[in-house]
């Protein structure tokens, strides 16, 4: 299959990413038009029936955490484009964001218009400072349309402070602050009760790009790509052992095979070209064995079946010759290193994976491995000490998988 | 009734005001929950998750000493989740934390069956004490990092922000900035912290050096209560004897006025009154 092409620009277009005419080549001058006639109800409702899930990885449904940020109680609201992308093997909201800057920062006009907030912030990873460039030259281009400033939205470029956890929602809220980037409990959520106490929308890059797509055609153009669960494409970081790995515009419900191996795609397996496994979703993802790739989709409810997820769409792909248990340490060794230390499970749990992994602790010590992986995912405070043991747990519950 | 909510705690059903945590609705339903962190006076820090429960449709379990209680909630405290998560925490500080001085560490070790050795062996928080002044000792080889003395010291009682958490993952500590001794800090010497440290880690210095003499016998301490004569406040104080010297000052946690809270005079000023004697 060709690759589709919806948030990355088709390959034959000519103007430059951050300019005038790219705005009317990808049809964003439209869709601000066309939002900016609509009330929020009625830009709401077709971000609802556009299904559109977020791409940063939970896939919540992104027309209902607009109603719930419309909704909240309170006058002052914020929009965040979270652009920190930290998670492993996840390189597509800088491809993305290199590649067509204006779509991801119109999605934020469309939410900030929808949700009647004023000011909107995009928290960038400190070491995209090309792309933070790119970021705020498509800002000046926005301001001389007169849709970005202090008479429309105010939008602002936020570093982020370098922590995988930065990206978690709350930390980044945090982190916006000037406070430590350490999650904050879930009840209020940041619909509720974000920025400063007030009602916060934060989407991923590639959500907000999303937005920008649909805004610029309708529900139907939308829906025409993807499975009726799950509309639209999905971008997929594809590393490891594949010919040609890269970042992938793929529909949804797409053959996961298919993905690593079409020419336009990956290209086919590399190295010994034989699978042992894929990691999906990067380090907070999980380990799936080659039929179980055979077997599925690229859809959510496809790949429940074998307890995986898309996640960020960081796809790595693992020939024969790779260890498993190498992989395992080397993702223990990350979350033990990314960890901020609030909770017990997590603070202490990642350390002491990493030290059971080395001590070969896979094969001895497997039962206090599943128990102490069950308590991290269960109590700990945020996303990053309840995933980490995902991967974990997705060999133990497969001891055949461990390979060599 | 509008201004309460009911909710079920193990197939119990129990009514309790609107606002209060599910913890709260858990001990209205006589159901002891396991807590660490949490602390009546101070704000929950959420960190220990000792005292998770399930709620039904809830994918995680939740912390019921932050979690306010909502209408019809389903509410279960010691299913094998809750079970094994609590375990795990105290093996967890069990193998990283020196607890002879932490009572509610040890009673959660007790209740869930941990095994103090199963994480052992590994990378622990063993430290050197620091006694860089005379009025409070630090022996963070007991610290369980619950985030109370920061509380204590911030926003939740004392205003001055004299220490914080510093360091990220398993390196994070207690840090009263830049790594700087206590006496060089922000730190007035209240001691509110050590009044809410659950552990020994932060302990009075007399106390401290009693217990290094093997001089400290809680059955030969009395208690006395008397009206704090340093100022006008009227801050309860309860002095604690041991053969006519007062070795410690506390106030009580439900005490009106202070909230279990002091200032140096209070705290420290008798011990030293007596000690120029
Ligand atoms: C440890 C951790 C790191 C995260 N990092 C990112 C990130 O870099 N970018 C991102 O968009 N979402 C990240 N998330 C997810 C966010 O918390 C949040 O769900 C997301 O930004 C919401 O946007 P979406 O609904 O458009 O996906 C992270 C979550 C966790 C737990
Ligand atoms: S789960 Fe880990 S990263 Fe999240 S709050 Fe707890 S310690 Fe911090
Ligand atoms: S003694 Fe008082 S000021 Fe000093 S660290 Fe403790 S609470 Fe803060
Ligand atoms: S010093 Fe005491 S109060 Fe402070 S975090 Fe450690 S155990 Fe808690
Ligand atoms: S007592 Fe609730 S998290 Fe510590």
């Amino acid at each position: 299959m060709p690759e589709t092409r919806r948030l990355l620009p088709a390959l034959h277009t000519r103007s430059e990413p951050v300019s005038r005419e790219r705005l009317t080549e990808r049809g964003f001058d439209r869709a601000m038009e066309r939002m900016l006639s609509m009330q929020p109800e009625d830009i709401i409702a077709e971000v609802k029936a556009s299904g559109i899930k977020g791409r940063g990885g939970a896939a919540f449904p992104t027309g209902i955490k607009w109603a719930g940020v419309h909704a909240a109680a309170g006058g002052t609201r914020y929009v965040v484009m979270n652009a920190d992308e930290s998670e492993l093997g996840t390189f597509k909201d800088r491809v993305l964001l290199e590649q067509d800057p204006l779509g991801a920062l119109v999605g934020v006009l469309i939410a900030a218009h929808a949700v009647r907030a004023r000011k909107a912030y995009c928290y960038i990873r400190g070491e995209y400072r090309e792309v933070e460039q790119r970021l705020a030259a498509a800002l000046t281009i926005l301001a001389e349309c007169g849709w970005v400033g202090p008479d429309a939205v105010d939008v602002e470029i936020r570093r982020g402070a370098g922590a995988y956890i930065a990206g978690e929602e709350t930390a980044l809220l945090n982190s916006i602050e000037g406070k430590r980037a350490e999650p904050r409990v879930k009840p209020p959520f940041p619909t509720n009760h974000g920025l400063w106490g007030a009602p916060t929308l934060i989407q991923n890059v590639e959500t907000m790009a999303n937005v920008a797509v649909l805004f610029a055609h309708d529900v139907q153009w939308f829906k025409e790509c993807g499975t009726p669960e799950t509309p639209g494409t999905k971008l997929i970081g594809l590393s490891g052992y594949v010919r040609h790995p890269g970042v992938y515009e793929v529909p949804f419900g797409y053959p996961m095979t298919n993905i690593i191996h079409d020419e336009d795609l990956g290209g086919g397996l590399s190295g010994s070209e034989r699978l042992r496994a894929i990691l999906l979703g990067g380090a907070a993802g999980t380990f799936m064995a080659p039929e179980e790739v055979e077997a599925s989709l690229l859809d959510y409810g496809s790949l429940s079946r074998y307890g995986a997820s898309i996640g960020s769409g960081a796809l790595m792909v693992f020939d024969d010759t790779v260890d498993l248990t190498w992989v395992l340490k080397k993702l223990a060794r990350f979350f033990a290193d990314e960890s901020c230390g609030q909770c017990v499970p997590c603070r202490i749990g990642t350390r002491r994976i990493l030290e059971l992994l080395d001590q070969e602790g896979l094969k001895t010590r497997a039962e206090d491995l599943r128990e102490l992986a069950l308590a991290m995912r269960d109590a700990s405070i945020c996303g990053l000490g309840q995933t980490a043991p995902v991967a974990l747990l997705s060999i133990l519950d497969r001891p055949e998988r461990q390979g060599a | 009734m509008a201004d309460e909510v009911t909710l079920t705690i193990d197939g119990m059903s129990v009514a309790v005001p609107r606002g209060s945590t599910v913890r709260a609705a858990c001990e209205a339903a006589l159901v002891s929950i396991p807590t660490l962190c949490w602390h009546s006076n101070l704000e929950p820090a959420n960190a220990c998750r000792a005292c998770v429960v399930e709620v039904k449709g809830s994918r995680a379990l939740v912390a019921s000493c932050s979690r306010v209680a909502e209408e019809g909630m389903d509410v279960q405290t010691a299913s094998d989740r809750v079970r094994n998560s609590r375990k795990v925490v105290a093996e967890l500080l069990l193998s990283t934390s020196d607890a002879d001085l932490a009572p509610d560490l040890l009673h959660l070790a007790e209740i869930s069956g941990a095994d103090k050795n199963r994480f052992a062996g590994g990378a622990t928080w063993q430290q050197p004490v620091k006694d860089d002044n005379s009025l409070y000792i630090r022996d963070l080889s007991k610290c369980i990092l619950c985030y109370r003395c920061v509380e204590a010291c911030g926003e939740d009682a004392q205003n001055t922000f004299a220490i914080s958490v510093a360091g990220r993952g398993f390196n994070a500590h207690i840090d009263a900035g830049f790594g700087r001794e206590l006496p060089e800090s922000d730190c007035v010497f209240c001691g509110n912290c050590v009044a809410v440290c659950p552990t020994g880690a932060l302990i009075g210095k007399t106390e401290w050096t009693l217990r290094q003499n093997g001089q400290w016998d809680e059955d030969r301490i009395s208690q006395t209560e008397t009206i704090c004569s340093y100022c006008g406040v009227g801050c309860e104080l309860n002095l604690h004897v041991l053969e006519n010297r007062i070795v410690k000052v506390n106030s009580p946690m439900d005490h009106p006025v202070t909230h279990g809270m002091l200032c140096v005079k209070g705290r420290y000023g008798y011990e030293f009154a007596q000690a120029g004697e």
